[in-house]
Formats: structure tokens, sequence, C-alpha cells
């Protein structure tokens, strides 16, 4: 590598890309270039419009303005095909794998003509192996995808893109699913790729990672770039300051008062359902007056932890008990009714129905009791009556309570399901990926409600795949690993490369 | 029960389940490939009557019985262009768009078929696709006259059911296919069109179903007439669940379900048959299609993304 | 190309896009007609003519769309649910047997104003019991309903017949395939003395009404809704889902139960094999067009009704084949659906 710029070594140039939504301008005349060997990293909170940005240049989506070159050529906009035949390879953040395929047809899926007879699997099955051994990437290819964890998932998309010679890789928030440990290695494998000649965006919001794999750093903020500076040259405080507009304060933690234990489980498992891993023997005390952080990769028995706390599941062996009420006919109605206020994982799937209206949405766990309905009969004036309360108090942006909810932003949805749940007064709060995809205005408001319902006494439990948002909020944490649960740590008392060992799964007491 | 087993015993039998399956194997493996792109295809019914009334209708003006088979092809394909067209790029509900397709390609069957034959009282004929006996096959006893002498198109029907799991594992386009009903967003993130998979499945599929309504009128029988299709298509659905959404299982359905089929057309020629209501054997094709619904529900694996719309902005 | 949803869709963009569907629907009538060597216009005009153009004809649609009012409510309140109840004919023909069964002396000792309901409650119930099989199955083993109420169509049909041409035959029916006649007291009456339409048509509004008040007032309807926007949420929500499809599902068996019923006891006063032409499957074009709204559902069951009573008329008089009205119908919804979509949804490129 060298450090002066040629023609030659640019193998990418994005040229005045802009990009709007209807009203919304996503990406606005945004330009920067990629050099050979280099990693740059593309900083942003969400909705800054990094993913839309890295969708152009992939041929997701059609810039209304601007150009991208590829090695010089011009890239016809709108075509993932061109983009992956010029040397552009994408690892997205929600994984594009077909979970009942193998791996090896998967990273063979549209490699070749459509027309040809036969598949020649042999060949492809030793050009794998030598991929996954040069570059660190183990995985059966024989394997079904739905088979595999996270990591190794997230392996298969690297050499998708590797099996197709991609020159420039483009990694969509590649570490948020991934233990620490997990991380060091994908950053070993992308060691090993730039040391072949290729380039690398590194898509992340976290300013460690940025900071520690990065050459060059640009920045976005609300869709235009705000700056490009050398990674050497900046530290992560410019970067925060550079990505929000302003210095930020994270809440600062404040002492916590455990209380009498809310909730408690005793040696609880729970069946495995399709894809879901299962609870295995899990002892866990929710404490009033108390955060419990839950860590750990995803897909290792957090949902089922979470449907068994939302009602959706029930204990197969063991035993849920409440300090005050009842686990018999375990429902979510009946969660709701013995004080379980529940933040789904996914507010746009399970949390609310897009095409109801706010004040539908607002009532969906409190519909069958007066004073919403009265025998089977709707209140829709009371309804609203208690939705515009909702609005005005938790601040949710909207056209008003008749809108649906559709329109609005992830803040504001989220808002408003934080204002369904707290306003029935829960005992016991589930938050389950609660800021995940929110901007840092509404990751704040929602972490400061889950420390205001704290100090008023409740239990919360916090489930993250955000190592980080585990740290920073918990008093006390505990890690997943299929479908076992670590013992509690009191806050500050394990470092993340610790907790990262949990993640991986020793340390437990059947750790084989 | 002495009946039964001379049934079985004679190769009649066998030649009838085989030729009644034949048009299910078509129909069957036309929805079989729309479904495995993620597009259920609930105008099975109404292009199986479509295909039925244009292959006739052309040997009828005077095209030889293959052009025949392909003007019902195309037929097919062209609703399936406009039933792919509604449901790919609009995303619209696979069940309206399907059932209102079925509904279309039916009267459009019967209008034409008025406009044809404004008076007509009994439904004119056409010469159809005549038995072939392969040479030597089919001198086996019993399996010879139920394989190996039947009509062209019959073996078609199962050349297509080998070329179908040929393409569908064992060639790129199959994999492509099979992909774009499990996860579109892979197939696209790997360069290739969901939109066009999609929709060249549909209108492959849609032509294979009519070619499965032209064996009615064009090797069966050599008339066409009102409500013949009765079904046929709906039958073919649960087939395919049945089947697994494999082609070989499908076949095997088909042939299953046809061997019920011939069993209970001869039963009713029997002194027990006649004294139970012929409706009753009527039923049975009905009340099997339901039964292997129930008994394939927990353990079929579902293209996962059939009945998904992909929209690109959405992902 | 890819679909970017409206914020809010003008009037122009709501009422727009559905005229030009409707306007397309008298293009394609104008081409069929055309294949059939008649004049377009006169074509249509004749269609008008047959379906609205006298006190006769406008009364003939109106019992026309008594059992289609029925059968639209029940695929309505079904697909709201998004169960998929393709079964209306079958739920049909359960209401009409029932009401030959109850209706041919096995109640006569009811007085008149206790018989009439009597009958109408046991067809619902014939019908709601149809639609609980699929529907159990759906909620129990996850077998598609589709495909099972499309099945029981064929078999209820079988059934029937098996019946008419068995036990339930008329003994001085001259050998035709039918029952026996209802007694007096089990026909519904006209609405007004002298004007062919009877008491069923004035209970299809009313059921509209309740449907309607169901939807729009009361819990069930709610959870309906929540339950067909999005079954993952009702269920998080604490929705009893599987409850609610089984209470639609008796609801809507029912009401298209009650169309087998009211053409039974209402008009034709005996049940044949033919009493039905596809009433079960026309609701579903009804509802449709109705965007599954109850009191839509009355207008376009009258509009559909309308079609087919001017197509046969038009048929006698200009010889363009009756299908015309399928063929119609089928493109109404075809281009309709194509309509609310866009009226929602604008097409971009990229």
């Amino acid at each position: 590598m060298t450090d002066k710029t040629t023609a030659q070594d640019i193998v990418l140039r994005l040229n005045r890309i802009t990009k709007r939504f209807g009203s919304l301008t996503a990406n606005d005349g945004i330009s920067f270039e990629l050099r050979r060997g280099e990693v740059i990293a593309l900083l942003g909170e969400n909705g800054a419009g990094k993913t839309t940005l890295m969708n152009i240049l992939f041929g997701h989506y059609t810039a209304d303005e601007g150009t991208v070159e590829v090695f010089g050529q011009p890239l016809p906009p709108g075509e993932p095909g061109a983009a992956l035949a010029a040397g552009v390879g994408m690892v997205h953040q929600h994984f594009t794998l077909a979970d009942n395929m193998s791996v090896l047809d998967n990273i063979l899926l549209g490699t070749e003509p459509l027309w040809k007879l036969g598949m020649g699997r042999g060949a492809a099955r030793r050009k794998v192996s030598d991929l996954a051994r040069d570059f660190g990437l183990v995985v059966d290819p024989d394997a079904r995808i739905g088979s595999l964890s996270v990591g190794e998932r997230q392996r298969v998309e690297i050499l998708k893109a590797l099996y197709r010679d991609a020159r420039i890789l483009i990694l969509d928030e590649p570490t948020a699913v991934l233990t620490p440990q997990e991380t060091d290695a994908l950053f070993e494998t992308l060691q090993k790729a730039v040391a072949q000649g290729l380039s690398i965006i590194f898509i992340s919001h976290k300013l460690h990672e940025v900071m520690a794999i990065s050459q060059r750093v640009l920045v976005l903020r609300h869709g235009k770039l705000v700056g490009e500076v050398a990674t050497q040259a900046t530290d992560r405080h410019k970067l925060a300051e550079m990505m929000v507009g302003a210095e930020i304060t994270p809440p600062a933690p404040r002492e916590a008062r455990p209380g009498a234990v809310l909730m408690s489980l005793k040696a609880v498992s729970t069946a495995a359902r399709g894809n879901q891993t299962g609870l295995r023997a899990v002892d866990l005390d929710l404490r009033a007056g108390q955060i419990t952080g839950l860590a750990g990769v995803s897909g290792n028995g957090q949902g089922a932890l979470a449907d068994l706390l939302s009602g959706l599941e029930v204990p197969q062996s063991g035993e849920m008990h409440l300090a005050e009420g009842e686990t018999a006919r375990w429902t979510p109605r009946a969660a709701v009714a013995q004080g379980v206020g529940r933040i789904p994982e996914d507010r746009h799937k399970t949390g609310t129905i897009a095409d109801f209206s706010l004040t539908e949405n607002a009532v969906l766990e409190s519909y069958t009791k007066p004073p919403i309905a009265r025998r089977g009969w709707m209140n829709w004036r009371e309804a609203e009556d208690q939705t515009r309360a909702i609005i005005e108090k938790y601040d949710v942006r909207c056209p008003g309570p008749e809108a649906r909810i559709r329109l609005l932003s992830g803040g504001n949805m989220q808002k408003l399901i934080l204002g369904r749940v707290f306003e029935a007064a829960p005992r016991i709060i589930l938050a389950n990926q609660p800021v995940r995809g929110l901007d840092i205005g509404a990751v704040t408001y929602v972490q400061e409600q889950l420390i205001a319902a704290r100090d008023a006494g409740a239990a919360v439990l916090l489930i993250s795949e955000d190592l980080d948002e585990v740290l920073a909020l918990s008093d006390v944490i505990h890690v997943m690993s299929e479908g076992r649960l670590s013992p509690e740590f009191a806050r500050g008392t394990k470092t993340p490369a610790e907790l990262g060992v949990w993640m991986a799964g020793q340390g437990f007491d059947d750790a084989a | 029960m002495a009946d039964i087993i001379d049934i079985l015993l004679s190769a009649s039998f066998w030649a009838a389940a085989v030729r009644i399956a034949s048009p299910l194997i078509f129909a069957t493996l036309g929805e079989l490939i729309c479904e495995r792109a993620g597009i259920l295809n609930l105008g099975i019914e109404g292009i199986m009557v479509l295909g039925a009334f244009t292959g006739w209708l052309a040997v009828y003006y005077g095209a030889d019985l293959w052009t025949g088979v392909a003007v019902a092809m195309g037929a097919g394909m062209l609703f399936g262009l406009l039933h792919a067209t509604l449901t790919v790029p609009f995303g619209l509900s696979q069940h309206v768009v399907g059932l209102g397709i079925t509904l279309l390609a039916t009267s459009v069957a019967y209008f034409a078929y008025r406009l044809a034959l404004p008076q007509v009282t009994s439904p004119p004929r056409i010469t159809p696709f005549q038995p072939y006996e392969i040479p030597l096959l089919s001198d086996i006893p019993i399996l010879g006259p139920a394989l190996f002498a039947q009509t062209p198109l019959t073996y078609l029907a199962f050349v297509l059911a080998f070329a179908v799991w040929f393409t569908l594992y064992r060639t790129p386009l199959g994999l492509a296919l099979r992909a774009v009903g499990e996860n579109p967003g892979a197939v696209e993130a790997q360069g290739l069109s969901v939109t066009a998979l999609r929709m060249g499945a549909v209108m492959v599929g849609s032509g294979f179903m009519a070619v499965g309504g032209a064996f009615l009128t064009m090797s069966a029988f050599s008339s066409f007439f009102f409500e013949m299709v009765n079904g046929r298509g709906w039958i073919c659905i649960a087939l395919v669940v049945f089947g697994a959404w494999k082609p070989g299982k499908a076949v095997l359905g088909a042939l299953l379900f046809a061997g019920f089929d011939a069993l209970q057309i001869r039963l009713q020629q029997t002194p027990l048959g006649a004294e139970i209501p012929y409706q009753i054997f009527l039923m049975i094709p009905y009340i099997l299609s339901i039964l292997a619904l129930i008994f394939m529900s927990r353990r079929a694996e579902v293209p996962a993304a059939l009945m998904v719309p992909y929209n690109r902005g959405e992902r | 190309m890819r679909l970017e949803p409206v914020a809010n869709p003008g009037l122009a963009r709501s009422l727009g896009y559905p005229a030009v569907a409707l306007g397309l629907t008298v293009v394609v009538a104008s081409l069929l007609a055309l294949a059939a060597k008649a004049d377009p216009f006169a074509t249509l005009g004749l269609i008008l003519k047959g379906a609205a153009g006298s006190k006769f004809a406008l009364l003939e649609t109106l019992n026309r769309a008594t059992p289609l009012i029925f059968t639209g409510l029940a695929v309505a309140v079904a697909f709201r649910a998004k169960l998929w109840n393709i079964g209306a004919e079958a739920q049909f023909y359960a209401g009409a047997l029932v009401a030959v069964l109850l209706g041919t002396g096995a109640l006569g000792f009811l007085p008149g104003f206790l018989l009439i309901p009597a009958m109408a409650g046991a067809a619902m119930l014939a019908g709601a019991l149809m639609l609980l099989g699929p529907v159990m199955l759906k909620v129990r083993l996850g077998v598609d309903e589709v495909v099972t109420t499309l099945l029981l169509n064929f078999i209820m049909l079988l059934f029937i017949s098996m019946l008419l041409e068995g036990p339930l035959k008329d003994p001085m029916g001259m050998g035709w395939p039918k029952s026996e006649p209802l007694d007096r007291a089990a026909r519904l009456g006209r609405i007004v003395d002298g004007l062919r339409l009877h008491w069923g048509f004035g209970l299809a509004l009313i059921s509209a009404a309740v449907v309607w008040i169901i939807q729009a007032r009361t819990t069930l309807g709610y959870e309906i809704r929540a339950v067909g926007q999005n079954p993952q949420a009702a269920r998080f929500a604490g929705i009893p889902v599987n409850l609610v499809l089984v209470k639609t599902a008796l609801l809507s068996g029912g009401l298209a139960a009650l169309a087998g019923w009211s053409e039974v006891a209402g008009l034709k006063g005996n049940l044949t094999l033919d009493i039905s032409p596809g009433f079960g499957y026309t609701g579903i074009i009804v509802a449709m067009l109705a965007l599954l709204h109850p009191g839509g559902v009355v207008i376009s069951a009258i509009f559909v009704a309308g079609i087919f009573v001017g197509a046969d008329s038009m048929s006698r008089a200009a010889g363009v084949p009756t299908y015309i009205a399928d063929i119609l119908l089928a493109t109404a919804l075809l281009f309709m659906v194509l309509a609310i979509l866009l009226t929602r949804f604008r097409v971009v490129r990229g």
C-alpha cells in the first residue's frame, strides 16, 4: 500500500448522490472516493442515510441524482447484478440468506448462467473451502443456513461476496449481532482482505470500532456528508459531536435501590419453536427498583424468555412465580393483567398494527375493560381521549389520534408503545431491544423513561444485543447462551471481554 | 371385496388410473412451480377451463393436435401473465387475484364458446390424441397396457415431471426459483430479478395448467362442455401440499388419487355399488383431497415466502 | 419499480383510480359486444334497461340482490379477519336445506311468528357448522381454509343432489329432482302487497346494518379487524386469535346460510339443485367491490345483481352471450383491487 493517491488507486467514486423518499431527503448530494486497500468507515446515527446510500451503490435503489463509478466505469443504476459483476459485494445488516437451503446453495445462487444444465458444485465447493481457509471463515458448506449461528451466517455472507471475487466489500453494521470475540475475528478477516488488495466500506454507529478498523471516517447526518477525517487525526469525542451535531451526554447512571423480588424463575425450561432456541433451566430474579440487563448474541434464547414474560410461552418445566398475582393460565392477556408491561422487540410486526390508527393501537391491550369497553361495546370517544393524553404526555409527534400509525417514525411509534405500557402502571417491565433503530433523541428518551420507571419501583428486564447498551443501563447483568442463563453480575464487575466469554457459551456449569 | 380384487387385477383399471392422473400431473406441476416461486395461483381452475376450451377450439377450426396444445399453453401463459402482473410487481392479494382470474378465464371460455357455437344441441367432437403403444414395453402384462399404451400427452406429463424435477434441483435456474420462494431478498442480493423469476414461474406454471385442461378435451374426451373441469384445479392445489412441494411426490400423489378415482368409477358398476347413491362415489375425490391436506398438515415444508409479496422498498 | 405509500391520498386520487377502473370495465364490455357483432352502446343500454328500466326490472334486480347481500356480507365478515371463506356456496345450500327440512311440516306445530325465526336461526346454525370444520382445521392443524371450503362446495352440492333424488324428492315432482314445497306458514311474505319483493330483502338490509354495528362499535368487530390486519400483533396484545377466528366463522357461515333460507322461503318455495347460480362465489366479488364494508355490500350486491339481470334480458334481445356479465364482474374486480392499491401507493422507479 502507498500513501500516494493516483487515479488508478481510486476504486469507487460517488458523485453527488441524492435520494428522496416522498418529502424526506435521505441522501443529499453525497460524494466521496474509496481507494485500493483502504477501509473507510461510514458513521452516522440511525436514520442518517447510511444504509440508503449503500443500497444505491449496490443497486437496490436508484438515485434521483448523481452517479456511481467503479474502477472508472459508471455503474448502471438499480441493478444489483451490475454492482456484483463490477466487483462490489455487500453484507447486509439483515442477512439475505435462504434458511431452508444449504450454505453452498446460498453462495452459488445467481453465480452461474440460469439456463445452464447442471451446477458444477464440485469446483464451487473447492473454491469455497479455499476462501474459507485464506480468510479464516470456517463454515460447513453443506449445513442448512437455519441451523447456523448468527456469527456463522455472517461468514456465509462474506463468503458470498468473496466467491464472486468482490474487490469492494460493504459491511452494514456487521458487529451489531456479534460477541466481542467474534468481532475481533471479523476484524482479522477484514485485515486479511485488505492485505489482498480489497477495499472496504464499514458502516457503523459504534465509535470504538470505527476508530479500530478504519483509515478514514465519513460522517453522515440527516442525509448530508458533514465530515471527512483521517482516523488518526480524530478521536471518539470529536466523531460523536460530528455525528450528532452537539456534544452527547449519556444518561448519567444513578444509584438503584433494589427492592423485593417481583418475579422469579426457578429452573424454567421451554420448548424450542422452529428456529427459536428454548430456555434451559433458567433461574432469574427480577427485583423492584432495578434494571436487569440481558446480554447475549441474538437467537440464544432471549426470544423464548421474552415470550415467557409476555405470556406467549409457558414453562415446560420449572416454576414461575410472581410476588403478587398468579401465573396460572398464563397468556398475553394474563401477563398484562398481572402487571407485566411489555415492549416488544419488533414494533412494526408485533407492537403495532400498521393500518390501525393511533387510537386503535393505543387500546390494543386495554380494550376489553371499562372505560374503553362495556359489555362488548366500544367507547371510541374515551379511547381517543386516552390516546390524546398519551400523545401529549409522551410527546408522540403525529398528525392526530386518527392517523394510521404506519405514517409515524420508529421513535414516535415506540413512544406510543411506551405510553400504552406505562399508563397501565406495570410492576414488571419487559423491554426487548427498546431502542433498536431509533435516532439518538428517541434513544435517550426511551432510556430515561426506563430509568424513571425503575426509580418509581418497577422491575425492568432489558434485553439487548448491544452490549454497550446493556452495560450502560443495567444495575445487574445476566448473559444468555444457547438457552442457558449466567449468574447475576453486579454493575461494573465484568469487562466486555469477560462478558464476551460468557456470550460465546463458556463458563456455564454444563459447558462441555 | 372380491370385486375390488378383480378390479385391482385388471389392466384397464391401471390404464384408467394413469389416464385420470395425467391432467392432474400437468396442472399440479404448474401449481407447484408457481408456489415454489412464492405465488399461490388460485387461477388454476379457470386456467384449466380455458386450456380445455382453447386447445379444443383450435383443433375444431382445423389446427393439428399439437398446435392445439400450444394454443392452450399460450392462452394459459397469457392469463398467467395477468395474474403475475397483479400479484408480483403490484403485490396484490394472491387469494383475490387468483379467484378473479379463475372467474375471468372461465367466463371468457364460456363466452367465446357461445360466440363460436351459438346454437348447438350436442357439443361437436374433434378427433383426439390416440393411444400409442410403445413396442415391447406395452406387451408387459398389466403394467404394459397401463403405462405404455397411453396417448402422447400422458407420456408428455411424465417427461415434464422429470424435467421439472431436474430443473428445480440440478440447474442454476431451479436454485434461483427455489430461493425466490424461500427468501426473495436473498435472490435480489445475488443480482437476480425477483420480479422476472416470479413472473416467469407463474406464466410457465399457468401454461402447464392450461395443458392439463387441454388434456380433458384433446385426450380424455373429444368435446368441450361446461363444468368439465369440475374442481380438478382445487384438487391439484391439495396435491401440491400432499406432495410436499416436490415434483416426484406430487406425481405419486396424483397417481394415488387417480387410482382411487378409477376405483370408485368401477365400484359404481358392481352390485354393491348399485345400492349406494352414485353421489357418494363422486364425493370421494373431494373428501380424499381434504384428508390429504389434513394428513400432510404437520409435515409439509411450505416455501417460506409463499404468499409474501416482495416490495424492494420494504427490505 | 417500487411502491411507495401515499401519506394523504387526496380526493382526486381516492376517487380517480376507482373511476378509471369502472371506465375500463365499460370499455371491456364494449369490446365484448363488438366481438359478438353487436352495437356496444345498444348492448350497454339494454343491460341498463334490463336491470332498472321498469318497475318489474328493478324488483327483479332487488330480488336477485337479496341472496348476494347475505353472501357478500358473509364473505366481507370473513375476509376482514383474513379468513378465506370461499365456501359460501356450501353454506348457502346448508341454509336452503334447513328451510326445506323444517318448513315442510316438521315444525308445523309452531305458530307463524315463531316458525320463521326458528327456521332462520336453524339455518344460520347449519351454515355456521359448515364453516366450523374448516376453521377448526385451520386453527388446530394449519390446514389452508381456501381449499377445504372450496372442496366442501362440491361435496355439499353432491349431498343435496343425493337428497333430492332420494329422501327429499317431491313425489308430485313429475320425476324432477326437487323438494316438496314449503308450507304456507313457512314462506316469507311480500314487503308490499302486489310487488314481487319478499321480506328476505328487508332482512338482508337489517343484516347489513347489524354487521356494520358489529364492525364499528363492538369489541368483536375491533378484534376481527386486528386479527385480519396483523395476527401476530393481535396475539401479542392478548387478543385470543383462534377464538376470534371461530366467532368470525360462525357469523360468516350463518350469514351465507340466510341467503339459502331466504331464497327457498322467500322466492322459490322449494329446493332444487340449480337454486344458486353461484351466489356463494359471486358473494366474493360483491364483498371485494364493496371493500368489505357492509354498507358497500348492499350497493355492490344491487349493482352486481343488476348486471346479471340486465345481461340476461340483453342477451335475449341482442344475442350477446350472458357470460358477458361474469367477464365484466371479473374485470371489474381485478381493475378495482388494482385501483384501490393505487389510491394508497404510488409507483416509483428504483
